[in-house]
Protein backbone atom coordinates (compact mmCIF):
# COMPACT_ATOMS: atom_id res chain seq x y z
CA UNK A 1 0.00 0.00 0.00
CA UNK A 2 2.44 2.65 1.07
CA UNK A 3 4.37 1.89 -2.03
CA UNK A 4 1.88 3.66 -4.14
CA UNK A 5 2.09 6.34 -2.22
CA UNK A 6 -1.77 6.20 -0.39
CA UNK A 7 -1.26 7.96 2.84
CA UNK A 8 -2.35 5.38 5.12
CA UNK A 9 -5.89 6.79 7.03
CA UNK A 10 -4.14 6.21 10.55
CA UNK A 11 -2.00 8.63 9.82
CA UNK A 12 -4.99 10.83 8.26
CA UNK A 13 -6.53 10.61 11.49
CA UNK A 14 -4.14 12.56 13.20
CA UNK A 15 -4.83 15.74 11.78
CA UNK A 16 -7.67 17.62 12.99
CA UNK A 17 -9.80 19.43 10.53
CA UNK A 18 -8.16 22.32 10.64
CA UNK A 19 -4.82 20.93 9.71
CA UNK A 20 -6.07 19.21 6.97
CA UNK A 21 -7.00 22.37 5.29
CA UNK A 22 -3.72 23.66 6.10
CA UNK A 23 -2.01 20.73 4.60
CA UNK A 24 -4.21 20.44 1.18
CA UNK A 25 -3.56 24.60 1.02
CA UNK A 26 0.28 24.06 1.00
CA UNK A 27 -0.09 20.72 -1.13
CA UNK A 28 -2.50 21.87 -3.73
CA UNK A 29 -0.21 23.73 -6.52
CA UNK A 30 2.55 21.09 -6.59
CA UNK A 31 1.80 18.07 -8.81
CA UNK A 32 0.90 14.81 -7.04
CA UNK A 33 4.34 13.54 -8.12
CA UNK A 34 6.45 16.30 -6.33
CA UNK A 35 4.87 16.58 -3.10
CA UNK A 36 7.43 15.32 -0.79
CA UNK A 37 9.91 18.39 -0.55
CA UNK A 38 11.32 20.93 -2.25
CA UNK A 39 11.50 21.16 -6.14
CA UNK A 40 14.69 21.42 -7.24
CA UNK A 41 15.53 23.78 -10.21
CA UNK A 42 17.87 20.64 -11.39
CA UNK A 43 15.17 18.26 -11.11
CA UNK A 44 12.72 20.91 -12.75
CA UNK A 45 15.24 21.04 -16.11
CA UNK A 46 15.96 17.57 -15.86
CA UNK A 47 12.05 16.89 -16.31
CA UNK A 48 11.60 19.50 -18.59
CA UNK A 49 14.10 18.05 -20.99
CA UNK A 50 13.16 14.28 -20.12
CA UNK A 51 9.46 15.49 -21.71
CA UNK A 52 10.67 16.86 -24.47
CA UNK A 53 12.50 13.92 -25.40
CA UNK A 54 10.00 11.52 -24.48
CA UNK A 55 7.42 13.32 -26.82
CA UNK A 56 10.13 13.51 -29.60
CA UNK A 57 10.68 9.54 -29.53
CA UNK A 58 7.39 8.75 -29.05
CA UNK A 59 6.18 10.75 -31.77
CA UNK A 60 8.91 9.54 -33.91
CA UNK A 61 7.77 5.93 -32.96
CA UNK A 62 4.39 6.69 -33.47
CA UNK A 63 4.91 8.41 -37.05
CA UNK A 64 7.23 4.98 -38.02
CA UNK A 65 3.77 2.72 -37.60
CA UNK A 66 1.93 4.12 -40.77
CA UNK A 67 5.06 4.23 -42.62
CA UNK A 68 3.85 4.67 -46.06
CA UNK A 69 1.03 7.00 -45.68
CA UNK A 70 3.42 9.49 -43.57
CA UNK A 71 6.43 8.41 -46.01
CA UNK A 72 3.94 10.13 -48.98
CA UNK A 73 3.49 13.35 -47.07
CA UNK A 74 7.26 13.63 -46.65
CA UNK A 75 8.05 13.00 -50.14
CA UNK A 76 5.17 16.09 -51.50
CA UNK A 77 6.57 18.10 -48.71
CA UNK A 78 10.52 16.76 -49.86
CA UNK A 79 9.36 17.37 -53.70
CA UNK A 80 7.81 21.57 -53.18
CA UNK A 81 10.83 22.20 -51.04
CA UNK A 82 12.90 20.85 -53.74
CA UNK A 83 11.97 22.63 -56.63
CA UNK A 84 12.82 26.11 -55.37
CA UNK A 85 16.11 24.93 -53.58
CA UNK A 86 17.40 23.74 -56.79
CA UNK A 87 16.18 26.94 -58.18
CA UNK A 88 17.99 28.55 -55.95
CA UNK A 89 21.31 27.07 -56.11
CA UNK A 90 21.62 26.80 -60.16
CA UNK A 91 21.12 30.52 -59.59
CA UNK A 92 24.28 30.64 -56.87
CA UNK A 93 26.30 28.82 -59.58
CA UNK A 94 25.36 30.78 -62.41
CA UNK A 95 25.89 33.95 -60.68
CA UNK A 96 29.69 32.97 -59.43
CA UNK A 97 29.99 31.69 -63.17
CA UNK A 98 29.24 35.56 -63.56
CA UNK A 99 32.09 36.78 -60.81
CA UNK A 100 34.64 34.84 -61.90
CA UNK A 101 33.63 36.54 -65.73
CA UNK A 102 33.43 40.09 -64.48
CA UNK A 103 37.13 39.97 -63.18
CA UNK A 104 38.06 40.27 -66.19
CA UNK A 105 36.36 43.42 -67.02
CA UNK A 106 37.80 45.42 -70.01
CA UNK A 107 36.91 49.13 -71.66
CA UNK A 108 37.66 49.66 -75.33
CA UNK A 109 38.47 53.26 -76.31
CA UNK A 110 37.31 53.22 -80.19
CA UNK A 111 40.03 56.96 -81.12
CA UNK A 112 38.27 59.40 -83.08
CA UNK A 113 38.99 58.16 -87.07
CA UNK A 114 41.17 60.84 -88.05
CA UNK A 115 43.77 61.07 -84.89
CA UNK A 116 47.42 61.24 -85.45
CA UNK A 117 49.62 58.44 -84.26
CA UNK A 118 51.69 60.97 -81.98
CA UNK A 119 47.83 61.33 -80.51
CA UNK A 120 47.47 58.28 -79.72
CA UNK A 121 50.66 57.37 -77.81
CA UNK A 122 50.66 60.97 -75.74
CA UNK A 123 46.71 59.03 -74.81
CA UNK A 124 48.45 56.14 -74.18
CA UNK A 125 51.57 57.62 -71.90
CA UNK A 126 49.06 59.62 -69.90
CA UNK A 127 46.96 56.87 -69.48
CA UNK A 128 49.80 54.53 -68.39
CA UNK A 129 50.33 56.95 -64.98
CA UNK A 130 46.15 56.61 -63.86
CA UNK A 131 46.27 54.53 -61.04
CA UNK A 132 43.19 53.14 -61.78
CA UNK A 133 44.60 51.10 -65.03
CA UNK A 134 46.25 48.21 -64.72
CA UNK A 135 47.33 47.46 -68.22
CA UNK A 136 46.86 49.27 -71.88
CA UNK A 137 46.94 47.69 -75.03
CA UNK A 138 46.94 49.92 -78.28
CA UNK A 139 45.41 48.15 -81.58
CA UNK A 140 46.05 50.22 -84.36
CA UNK A 141 44.07 50.89 -87.23
CA UNK A 142 46.35 48.63 -89.61
CA UNK A 143 46.32 46.13 -86.86
CA UNK A 144 42.45 46.53 -86.47
CA UNK A 145 42.60 46.01 -90.02
CA UNK A 146 44.61 42.94 -90.70
CA UNK A 147 42.70 40.98 -87.45
CA UNK A 148 39.17 42.03 -89.37
CA UNK A 149 41.00 40.11 -92.93
CA UNK A 150 41.93 36.82 -90.92
CA UNK A 151 38.87 36.67 -88.48
CA UNK A 152 36.06 37.76 -91.08
CA UNK A 153 36.78 36.20 -94.11
CA UNK A 154 35.87 39.23 -96.04
CA UNK A 155 39.19 40.07 -96.94
CA UNK A 156 38.35 40.08 -100.64
CA UNK A 157 35.47 42.74 -100.10
CA UNK A 158 38.07 44.76 -97.52
CA UNK A 159 40.27 45.13 -100.42
CA UNK A 160 38.38 46.77 -102.59
CA UNK A 161 38.33 49.76 -99.96
CA UNK A 162 40.12 52.91 -100.74
CA UNK A 163 40.78 53.79 -96.62
CA UNK A 164 40.92 52.12 -93.27
CA UNK A 165 37.38 52.50 -92.47
CA UNK A 166 38.37 51.54 -88.95
CA UNK A 167 39.53 53.67 -85.82
CA UNK A 168 42.70 53.02 -83.37
CA UNK A 169 41.45 51.04 -80.55
CA UNK A 170 42.30 51.14 -76.80
CA UNK A 171 42.12 48.28 -74.34
CA UNK A 172 42.07 49.00 -70.69
CA UNK A 173 42.48 46.78 -68.19
CA UNK A 174 41.33 48.14 -65.07
CA UNK A 175 43.13 47.18 -61.27
CA UNK A 176 41.11 44.51 -59.34
CA UNK A 177 40.26 47.15 -56.92
CA UNK A 178 38.18 48.82 -60.18
CA UNK A 179 36.84 45.71 -61.35
CA UNK A 180 33.52 46.07 -59.78
CA UNK A 181 30.86 47.80 -61.60
CA UNK A 182 30.06 50.67 -59.63
CA UNK A 183 33.91 51.49 -60.07
CA UNK A 184 34.47 50.37 -63.52
CA UNK A 185 31.32 52.43 -64.57
CA UNK A 186 33.19 55.71 -63.00
CA UNK A 187 36.43 54.98 -64.83
CA UNK A 188 34.57 54.52 -68.07
CA UNK A 189 32.96 57.95 -67.31
CA UNK A 190 36.31 59.77 -67.04
CA UNK A 191 37.64 57.68 -70.38
CA UNK A 192 34.32 58.62 -72.06
CA UNK A 193 35.50 63.00 -71.85
CA UNK A 194 38.45 62.79 -73.23
CA UNK A 195 38.12 64.25 -76.52
CA UNK A 196 40.38 61.44 -78.62
CA UNK A 197 37.97 58.60 -77.93
CA UNK A 198 35.18 58.55 -80.21
CA UNK A 199 33.20 55.82 -78.12
CA UNK A 200 34.14 54.22 -74.85
CA UNK A 201 32.81 50.52 -74.40
CA UNK A 202 32.68 48.89 -70.58
CA UNK A 203 32.65 44.80 -71.65
CA UNK A 204 30.99 44.70 -68.30
CA UNK A 205 27.66 45.78 -69.24
CA UNK A 206 26.32 41.83 -70.30
CA UNK A 207 27.61 40.95 -66.81
CA UNK A 208 25.56 43.66 -65.16
CA UNK A 209 22.66 42.50 -67.53
CA UNK A 210 23.17 39.09 -66.18
CA UNK A 211 22.99 40.01 -62.88
CA UNK A 212 19.83 41.91 -63.25
CA UNK A 213 18.57 38.83 -64.98
CA UNK A 214 19.74 36.84 -61.83
CA UNK A 215 18.22 39.32 -59.88
CA UNK A 216 14.66 38.82 -61.46
CA UNK A 217 14.72 34.98 -61.44
CA UNK A 218 16.19 35.22 -57.67
CA UNK A 219 12.97 37.06 -57.22
CA UNK A 220 10.88 34.88 -59.33
CA UNK A 221 12.01 31.75 -57.25
CA UNK A 222 11.58 33.89 -53.86
CA UNK A 223 7.79 33.87 -54.71
CA UNK A 224 8.06 30.91 -55.98
CA UNK A 225 9.53 29.70 -52.90
CA UNK A 226 6.91 31.71 -50.73
CA UNK A 227 4.01 29.87 -52.62
CA UNK A 228 5.87 26.53 -52.16
CA UNK A 229 5.96 27.03 -48.85
CA UNK A 230 2.55 27.70 -48.35
CA UNK A 231 1.70 24.63 -49.93
CA UNK A 232 3.87 22.53 -47.86
CA UNK A 233 2.45 24.60 -44.51
CA UNK A 234 -0.87 23.38 -45.99
CA UNK A 235 0.28 19.84 -46.43
CA UNK A 236 1.38 19.66 -43.09
CA UNK A 237 -1.65 21.88 -41.51
CA UNK A 238 -3.80 19.06 -43.13
CA UNK A 239 -1.79 15.89 -42.13
CA UNK A 240 -2.01 17.00 -38.50
CA UNK A 241 -5.78 18.04 -38.64
CA UNK A 242 -6.22 14.06 -39.64
CA UNK A 243 -3.74 13.22 -36.73
CA UNK A 244 -6.05 14.97 -34.60
CA UNK A 245 -9.31 13.61 -36.26
CA UNK A 246 -7.75 10.15 -35.89
CA UNK A 247 -6.59 10.53 -32.12
CA UNK A 248 -9.80 12.33 -30.83
CA UNK A 249 -10.91 9.94 -28.31
CA UNK A 250 -7.18 9.32 -27.31
CA UNK A 251 -6.98 13.65 -26.70
CA UNK A 252 -10.56 13.16 -24.60
CA UNK A 253 -8.59 10.77 -22.05
CA UNK A 254 -5.76 12.77 -21.33
CA UNK A 255 -7.53 15.99 -21.23
CA UNK A 256 -9.81 13.37 -18.52
CA UNK A 257 -6.68 12.96 -16.38
CA UNK A 258 -5.27 16.54 -16.07
CA UNK A 259 -3.32 16.89 -19.78
CA UNK A 260 -3.24 20.87 -20.14
CA UNK A 261 -3.79 22.46 -23.03
CA UNK A 262 -0.01 22.32 -23.87
CA UNK A 263 0.47 18.99 -23.13
CA UNK A 264 -1.98 17.57 -25.63
CA UNK A 265 -0.73 20.18 -28.21
CA UNK A 266 3.20 18.99 -28.02
CA UNK A 267 2.78 15.50 -29.28
CA UNK A 268 1.61 17.13 -32.50
CA UNK A 269 3.68 20.54 -33.17
CA UNK A 270 6.88 17.57 -32.87
CA UNK A 271 5.05 15.73 -35.49
CA UNK A 272 4.65 18.54 -37.33
CA UNK A 273 8.67 19.13 -36.97
CA UNK A 274 9.06 16.09 -37.99
CA UNK A 275 7.58 15.64 -41.38
CA UNK A 276 8.94 19.14 -41.83
CA UNK A 277 12.74 17.91 -40.99
CA UNK A 278 12.20 14.60 -43.39
CA UNK A 279 10.86 16.88 -46.16
CA UNK A 280 13.19 18.79 -46.32
CA UNK A 281 16.27 16.07 -45.97
CA UNK A 282 14.21 14.44 -49.33
CA UNK A 283 14.37 17.42 -50.62
CA UNK A 284 18.30 17.73 -50.29
CA UNK A 285 18.42 14.39 -51.55
CA UNK A 286 16.12 15.47 -55.18
CA UNK A 287 18.51 18.15 -55.12
CA UNK A 288 21.58 16.34 -54.85
CA UNK A 289 20.42 13.54 -56.94
CA UNK A 290 19.49 16.44 -60.13
CA UNK A 291 22.97 18.66 -59.99
CA UNK A 292 24.74 15.48 -60.35
CA UNK A 293 22.51 14.07 -63.41
CA UNK A 294 23.35 17.52 -64.77
CA UNK A 295 26.65 17.61 -64.01
CA UNK A 296 28.19 15.42 -66.59
CA UNK A 297 26.77 17.86 -69.47
CA UNK A 298 26.97 20.95 -67.85
CA UNK A 299 30.89 19.83 -67.67
CA UNK A 300 30.89 19.15 -71.77
CA UNK A 301 29.37 22.24 -72.27
CA UNK A 302 31.64 24.06 -70.18
CA UNK A 303 34.74 22.56 -72.17
CA UNK A 304 33.35 23.93 -75.02
CA UNK A 305 34.08 27.14 -73.23
CA UNK A 306 37.25 26.20 -72.20
CA UNK A 307 36.09 26.32 -68.62
CA UNK A 308 36.34 24.36 -65.76
CA UNK A 309 32.89 24.94 -64.53
CA UNK A 310 30.90 22.32 -62.41
CA UNK A 311 27.79 21.90 -60.53
CA UNK A 312 28.97 20.11 -57.68
CA UNK A 313 27.00 19.54 -54.59
CA UNK A 314 24.44 21.41 -52.43
CA UNK A 315 26.76 24.26 -50.73
CA UNK A 316 26.86 24.35 -46.91
CA UNK A 317 24.56 27.35 -46.43
CA UNK A 318 21.56 26.29 -48.46
CA UNK A 319 21.41 22.94 -46.94
CA UNK A 320 21.49 24.64 -43.04
CA UNK A 321 18.76 26.89 -44.77
CA UNK A 322 16.91 24.08 -46.26
CA UNK A 323 17.21 21.88 -42.86
CA UNK A 324 16.34 24.64 -40.90
CA UNK A 325 13.26 26.05 -42.73
CA UNK A 326 12.06 22.84 -43.26
CA UNK A 327 11.31 21.61 -39.64
CA UNK A 328 10.42 25.13 -38.69
CA UNK A 329 7.48 25.20 -41.51
CA UNK A 330 6.22 21.97 -40.14
CA UNK A 331 6.30 22.99 -36.83
CA UNK A 332 4.40 26.71 -37.87
CA UNK A 333 1.66 24.69 -40.06
CA UNK A 334 1.17 22.42 -36.61
CA UNK A 335 0.73 25.55 -34.85
CA UNK A 336 -1.55 27.10 -36.87
CA UNK A 337 -4.14 24.42 -37.18
CA UNK A 338 -3.95 22.92 -33.82
CA UNK A 339 -4.66 25.79 -31.20
CA UNK A 340 -8.48 25.75 -31.04
CA UNK A 341 -8.72 22.26 -32.62
CA UNK A 342 -7.98 21.21 -29.57
CA UNK A 343 -8.61 23.18 -27.35
CA UNK A 344 -12.65 23.06 -28.57
CA UNK A 345 -11.93 19.24 -27.82
CA UNK A 346 -13.77 18.24 -24.57
CA UNK A 347 -14.32 15.26 -22.89
CA UNK A 348 -18.15 14.60 -22.19
CA UNK B 1 -14.63 16.35 0.79
CA UNK B 2 -17.45 16.39 -1.65
CA UNK B 3 -19.82 19.50 -1.29
CA UNK B 4 -22.71 20.07 -3.24
CA UNK B 5 -24.97 22.01 -2.54
CA UNK B 6 -28.81 22.50 -4.46
CA UNK B 7 -26.79 21.43 -7.78
CA UNK B 8 -29.02 21.66 -10.57
CA UNK B 9 -28.11 21.11 -14.19
CA UNK B 10 -29.80 22.20 -17.28
CA UNK B 11 -28.29 20.71 -20.49
CA UNK B 12 -28.63 23.01 -23.33
CA UNK B 13 -31.41 21.24 -25.05
CA UNK B 14 -33.57 22.66 -21.69
CA UNK B 15 -33.84 19.01 -20.08
CA UNK B 16 -32.92 18.96 -16.35
CA UNK B 17 -30.40 16.46 -15.94
CA UNK B 18 -30.33 17.41 -11.69
CA UNK B 19 -32.39 19.51 -9.62
CA UNK B 20 -31.58 20.87 -6.11
CA UNK B 21 -29.14 18.17 -5.38
CA UNK B 22 -27.52 18.31 -2.03
CA UNK B 23 -24.94 16.03 -0.71
CA UNK B 24 -22.05 16.32 1.56
CA UNK B 25 -19.51 13.49 1.50
CA UNK B 26 -16.82 13.27 3.83
CA UNK B 27 -13.25 12.98 4.05
CA UNK B 28 -12.31 8.77 3.47
CA UNK B 29 -15.85 8.14 3.03
CA UNK B 30 -17.06 5.70 0.39
CA UNK B 31 -20.24 6.29 -1.40
CA UNK B 32 -22.53 4.77 -3.58
CA UNK B 33 -24.58 6.61 -5.87
CA UNK B 34 -27.31 4.38 -7.46
CA UNK B 35 -30.51 5.19 -9.68
CA UNK B 36 -32.39 3.94 -13.25
CA UNK B 37 -30.75 4.51 -16.56
CA UNK B 38 -30.94 8.17 -16.48
CA UNK B 39 -31.27 9.07 -13.40
CA UNK B 40 -28.54 11.51 -13.66
CA UNK B 41 -25.84 9.88 -11.77
CA UNK B 42 -23.07 10.21 -14.75
CA UNK B 43 -24.11 14.09 -14.58
CA UNK B 44 -23.67 14.80 -10.88
CA UNK B 45 -19.90 12.70 -11.08
CA UNK B 46 -19.15 14.50 -13.88
CA UNK B 47 -19.50 17.74 -12.07
CA UNK B 48 -16.88 16.57 -10.02
CA UNK B 49 -13.68 16.88 -12.55
CA UNK B 50 -15.90 19.82 -14.21
CA UNK B 51 -16.72 18.22 -16.86
CA UNK B 52 -20.17 19.34 -16.61
CA UNK B 53 -20.76 22.47 -14.61
CA UNK B 54 -23.76 23.62 -12.63
CA UNK B 55 -26.27 25.76 -13.68
CA UNK B 56 -27.17 26.56 -10.52
CA UNK B 57 -25.54 25.93 -6.87
CA UNK B 58 -22.39 25.38 -5.86
CA UNK B 59 -19.64 22.37 -5.84
CA UNK B 60 -16.65 22.58 -3.21
CA UNK B 61 -13.93 19.56 -3.67
CA UNK B 62 -11.46 19.59 -0.99
CA UNK B 63 -12.38 23.29 0.22
CA UNK B 64 -12.25 24.16 -3.21
CA UNK B 65 -14.91 26.20 -5.24
CA UNK B 66 -15.34 24.66 -8.23
CA UNK B 67 -17.44 27.53 -9.62
CA UNK B 68 -14.14 30.12 -9.55
CA UNK B 69 -12.27 27.52 -11.36
CA UNK B 70 -10.99 28.90 -14.32
CA UNK B 71 -10.81 26.52 -17.60
CA UNK B 72 -6.91 27.10 -17.66
CA UNK B 73 -7.25 25.48 -14.12
CA UNK B 74 -9.10 22.41 -14.53
CA UNK B 75 -6.15 20.52 -15.55
CA UNK B 76 -4.37 20.83 -12.04
CA UNK B 77 -7.75 19.98 -10.68
CA UNK B 78 -8.32 16.80 -12.56
CA UNK B 79 -4.82 15.63 -12.09
CA UNK B 80 -5.89 15.40 -8.18
CA UNK B 81 -8.77 13.61 -8.84
CA UNK B 82 -8.85 9.60 -10.37
CA UNK B 83 -11.38 8.60 -12.76
CA UNK B 84 -12.30 5.42 -13.34
CA UNK B 85 -15.04 4.71 -16.07
CA UNK B 86 -17.40 1.88 -17.36
CA UNK B 87 -15.74 1.04 -20.67
CA UNK B 88 -11.88 1.97 -18.99
CA UNK B 89 -10.91 4.41 -21.75
CA UNK B 90 -7.45 2.78 -22.00
CA UNK B 91 -5.09 4.23 -25.16
CA UNK B 92 -4.78 1.04 -27.35
CA UNK B 93 -1.81 2.44 -29.02
CA UNK B 94 0.06 1.98 -26.01
CA UNK B 95 1.05 -0.89 -23.28
CA UNK B 96 -0.27 -1.48 -20.12
CA UNK B 97 2.77 0.07 -18.63
CA UNK B 98 2.41 3.12 -20.62
CA UNK B 99 -1.24 3.96 -20.29
CA UNK B 100 -0.72 3.66 -16.34
CA UNK B 101 2.42 6.04 -16.66
CA UNK B 102 0.38 8.26 -18.59
CA UNK B 103 -1.09 10.54 -15.53
CA UNK B 104 2.40 10.81 -14.07
CA UNK B 105 3.71 12.22 -17.43
CA UNK B 106 1.04 14.90 -17.51
CA UNK B 107 1.80 15.98 -13.67
CA UNK B 108 5.46 16.32 -14.74
CA UNK B 109 7.19 13.08 -13.54
CA UNK B 110 9.30 12.03 -16.33
CA UNK B 111 12.23 10.61 -14.15
CA UNK B 112 12.13 6.65 -15.14
CA UNK B 113 13.13 5.43 -12.28
CA UNK B 114 10.17 7.10 -10.01
CA UNK B 115 8.01 6.66 -13.14
CA UNK B 116 8.81 2.70 -13.09
CA UNK B 117 8.50 2.62 -9.70
CA UNK B 118 5.33 3.90 -9.10
CA UNK B 119 3.86 2.44 -11.57
CA UNK B 120 4.64 -1.31 -10.80
CA UNK B 121 3.66 -0.09 -7.08
CA UNK B 122 0.06 0.78 -8.82
CA UNK B 123 0.01 -2.40 -10.61
CA UNK B 124 1.11 -4.55 -8.08
CA UNK B 125 -1.84 -3.34 -6.38
CA UNK B 126 -4.73 -4.28 -8.84
CA UNK B 127 -2.61 -7.54 -9.38
CA UNK B 128 -1.29 -7.10 -13.00
CA UNK B 129 2.33 -6.85 -12.42
CA UNK B 130 3.52 -9.67 -14.72
CA UNK B 131 1.25 -8.16 -17.47
CA UNK B 132 2.76 -4.42 -17.82
CA UNK B 133 4.35 -5.06 -21.62
CA UNK B 134 0.46 -6.57 -23.00
CA UNK B 135 -1.78 -4.30 -24.80
CA UNK B 136 -4.62 -3.14 -23.72
CA UNK B 137 -6.73 -5.45 -26.54
CA UNK B 138 -5.16 -8.92 -24.89
CA UNK B 139 -6.63 -7.97 -21.64
CA UNK B 140 -10.19 -9.30 -20.91
CA UNK B 141 -12.17 -6.79 -19.43
CA UNK B 142 -12.04 -7.74 -15.79
CA UNK B 143 -7.94 -7.03 -16.24
CA UNK B 144 -9.02 -3.57 -18.45
CA UNK B 145 -10.45 -2.68 -15.59
CA UNK B 146 -8.14 -3.29 -12.96
CA UNK B 147 -5.40 -1.57 -15.36
CA UNK B 148 -7.78 2.01 -15.35
CA UNK B 149 -8.28 1.70 -11.83
CA UNK B 150 -4.01 1.92 -12.00
CA UNK B 151 -4.00 4.31 -13.79
CA UNK B 152 -6.58 6.00 -11.56
CA UNK B 153 -4.44 5.65 -8.39
CA UNK B 154 -1.16 5.95 -9.58
CA UNK B 155 -0.98 9.55 -8.85
CA UNK B 156 -2.17 9.21 -5.45
CA UNK B 157 -5.68 11.21 -5.80
CA UNK B 158 -7.41 11.93 -2.22
CA UNK B 159 -10.35 11.46 -4.19
CA UNK B 160 -12.02 8.17 -6.60
CA UNK B 161 -14.76 8.72 -8.86
CA UNK B 162 -16.17 5.83 -10.72
CA UNK B 163 -18.85 5.66 -13.14
CA UNK B 164 -20.53 2.14 -13.19
CA UNK B 165 -16.94 0.30 -13.46
CA UNK B 166 -18.49 -2.71 -13.17
CA UNK B 167 -21.13 -2.43 -15.82
CA UNK B 168 -19.27 -4.90 -18.13
CA UNK B 169 -18.47 -7.05 -15.85
CA UNK B 170 -19.48 -10.77 -14.29
CA UNK B 171 -20.86 -10.70 -10.58
CA UNK B 172 -17.23 -12.42 -9.54
CA UNK B 173 -15.04 -9.69 -11.38
CA UNK B 174 -17.53 -7.00 -9.82
CA UNK B 175 -16.84 -8.09 -6.30
CA UNK B 176 -13.01 -7.86 -6.64
CA UNK B 177 -13.47 -4.65 -8.63
CA UNK B 178 -15.45 -3.51 -5.48
CA UNK B 179 -13.09 -5.04 -2.74
CA UNK B 180 -9.75 -3.28 -4.22
CA UNK B 181 -12.10 0.37 -3.89
CA UNK B 182 -12.36 -1.37 -0.47
CA UNK B 183 -8.51 -1.62 -0.05
CA UNK B 184 -8.44 2.13 -1.34
CA UNK B 185 -10.84 3.34 0.91
CA UNK B 186 -8.99 1.50 3.82
CA UNK B 187 -6.00 3.86 3.67
CA UNK B 188 -8.35 6.60 2.89
CA UNK B 189 -9.11 7.92 -0.42
CA UNK B 190 -12.59 9.48 -0.55
CA UNK B 191 -14.64 7.16 -3.02
CA UNK B 192 -17.70 8.14 -4.91
CA UNK B 193 -19.35 4.89 -7.20
CA UNK B 194 -22.31 5.11 -9.22
CA UNK B 195 -23.76 1.89 -9.61
CA UNK B 196 -27.18 0.29 -9.80
CA UNK B 197 -26.28 -2.95 -8.91
CA UNK B 198 -28.38 -2.76 -6.27
CA UNK B 199 -27.20 -6.45 -5.12
CA UNK B 200 -23.41 -6.31 -5.08
CA UNK B 201 -23.39 -2.56 -3.68
CA UNK B 202 -26.20 -3.59 -0.84
CA UNK B 203 -23.38 -6.55 0.21
CA UNK B 204 -21.31 -4.07 0.84
CA UNK B 205 -22.51 -2.20 4.04
CA UNK B 206 -21.41 1.10 2.75
CA UNK B 207 -23.54 4.35 2.28
CA UNK B 208 -25.90 4.58 -0.87
CA UNK B 209 -27.09 7.69 -2.09
CA UNK B 210 -30.49 6.61 -4.46
CA UNK B 211 -31.49 10.09 -7.16
CA UNK B 212 -33.98 9.46 -9.39
CA UNK B 213 -35.06 11.68 -12.40
CA UNK B 214 -32.38 14.16 -11.48
CA UNK B 215 -33.86 14.68 -7.65
CA UNK B 216 -32.44 13.06 -4.25
CA UNK B 217 -34.67 10.19 -3.28
CA UNK B 218 -32.83 8.62 -0.09
CA UNK B 219 -29.72 8.88 1.67
CA UNK B 220 -28.96 5.88 3.90
CA UNK B 221 -26.22 3.25 5.70
CA UNK B 222 -22.94 3.74 6.20
CA UNK B 223 -23.14 6.57 8.25
CA UNK B 224 -22.03 5.37 11.31
CA UNK B 225 -19.21 3.68 9.87
CA UNK B 226 -18.30 6.83 7.97
CA UNK B 227 -18.44 8.49 11.19
CA UNK B 228 -16.43 6.04 12.68
CA UNK B 229 -13.68 6.09 10.22
CA UNK B 230 -14.03 9.49 8.47
N1 LIG C 1 -25.10 16.33 -22.98
C1 LIG C 1 -26.39 16.09 -22.73
N2 LIG C 1 -27.34 16.84 -23.34
C2 LIG C 1 -28.63 16.62 -23.09
N3 LIG C 1 -29.09 15.68 -22.25
C3 LIG C 1 -28.20 14.91 -21.61
C4 LIG C 1 -26.81 15.08 -21.83
N4 LIG C 1 -26.16 14.17 -21.08
C5 LIG C 1 -27.11 13.48 -20.41
N5 LIG C 1 -28.33 13.92 -20.74
C6 LIG C 1 -29.59 13.44 -20.20
O1 LIG C 1 -29.58 13.61 -18.81
C7 LIG C 1 -30.18 12.50 -18.17
C8 LIG C 1 -29.24 11.95 -17.14
O2 LIG C 1 -28.15 11.36 -17.81
P1 LIG C 1 -26.99 10.63 -17.04
O3 LIG C 1 -26.46 11.55 -16.02
O4 LIG C 1 -26.05 10.10 -18.03
O5 LIG C 1 -27.78 9.45 -16.34
P2 LIG C 1 -27.24 8.10 -15.72
O6 LIG C 1 -25.76 8.15 -15.70
O7 LIG C 1 -27.84 8.04 -14.37
O8 LIG C 1 -27.76 6.99 -16.58
C9 LIG C 1 -30.55 11.51 -19.23
O9 LIG C 1 -31.93 11.63 -19.51
C10 LIG C 1 -29.75 11.95 -20.42
O10 LIG C 1 -30.46 11.70 -21.61
MG1 LIG D 1 -24.37 6.96 -16.67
Amino acid sequence: MKEAGLKPHKQANRYSAKDDVKQNVTVKRVPAAQRSGRVGLIKRLRNYFALHFHVLTTTLSQLGRALMGNFMTAVVIGISLALPAALHVFLNKVESLGAAWQESAQISLFLQPNISAQNSTQLMNELKSWPEIDSLEYISPEQALEDFRQNSGLGDALAMLDDNPLPGVVVVSPTMAHQNPAAAESLLERLRQRPEVDLAQLDLEWVQRLHGLIGLAERVVLVLGGLLALAVLFVIGNTIRLAIQNRHDEIEVIKLIGGSDAFVRRPFLYNGMWFGLFGSLLAWLLVNILLMVLDGPVRQLAELYDSQFSLGLVDIKTTLLLLLLGPLLGLVGAWLVTGRRLRVIEPA
Amino acid sequence: MIHFSKVTKRYPNGFEALVDVSLHIKKAEMVFLTGHSGAGKSTLLKMIPLIERPSAGQVIIDDKHLGRVKRRQIPALRRDIGIIFQDSKLLNDRNVFDNVALPLLVSGEHHPREVGRRVRAALDKVGLLNRENDFPVYLSGGERQRVGIARAVVNRPKVLIADEPTGNLDPVLSREIMSLFEQFNQVGVTLLIASHDLELIGSLNKRIVSIRNGRMLADEGGRVEAAQTG
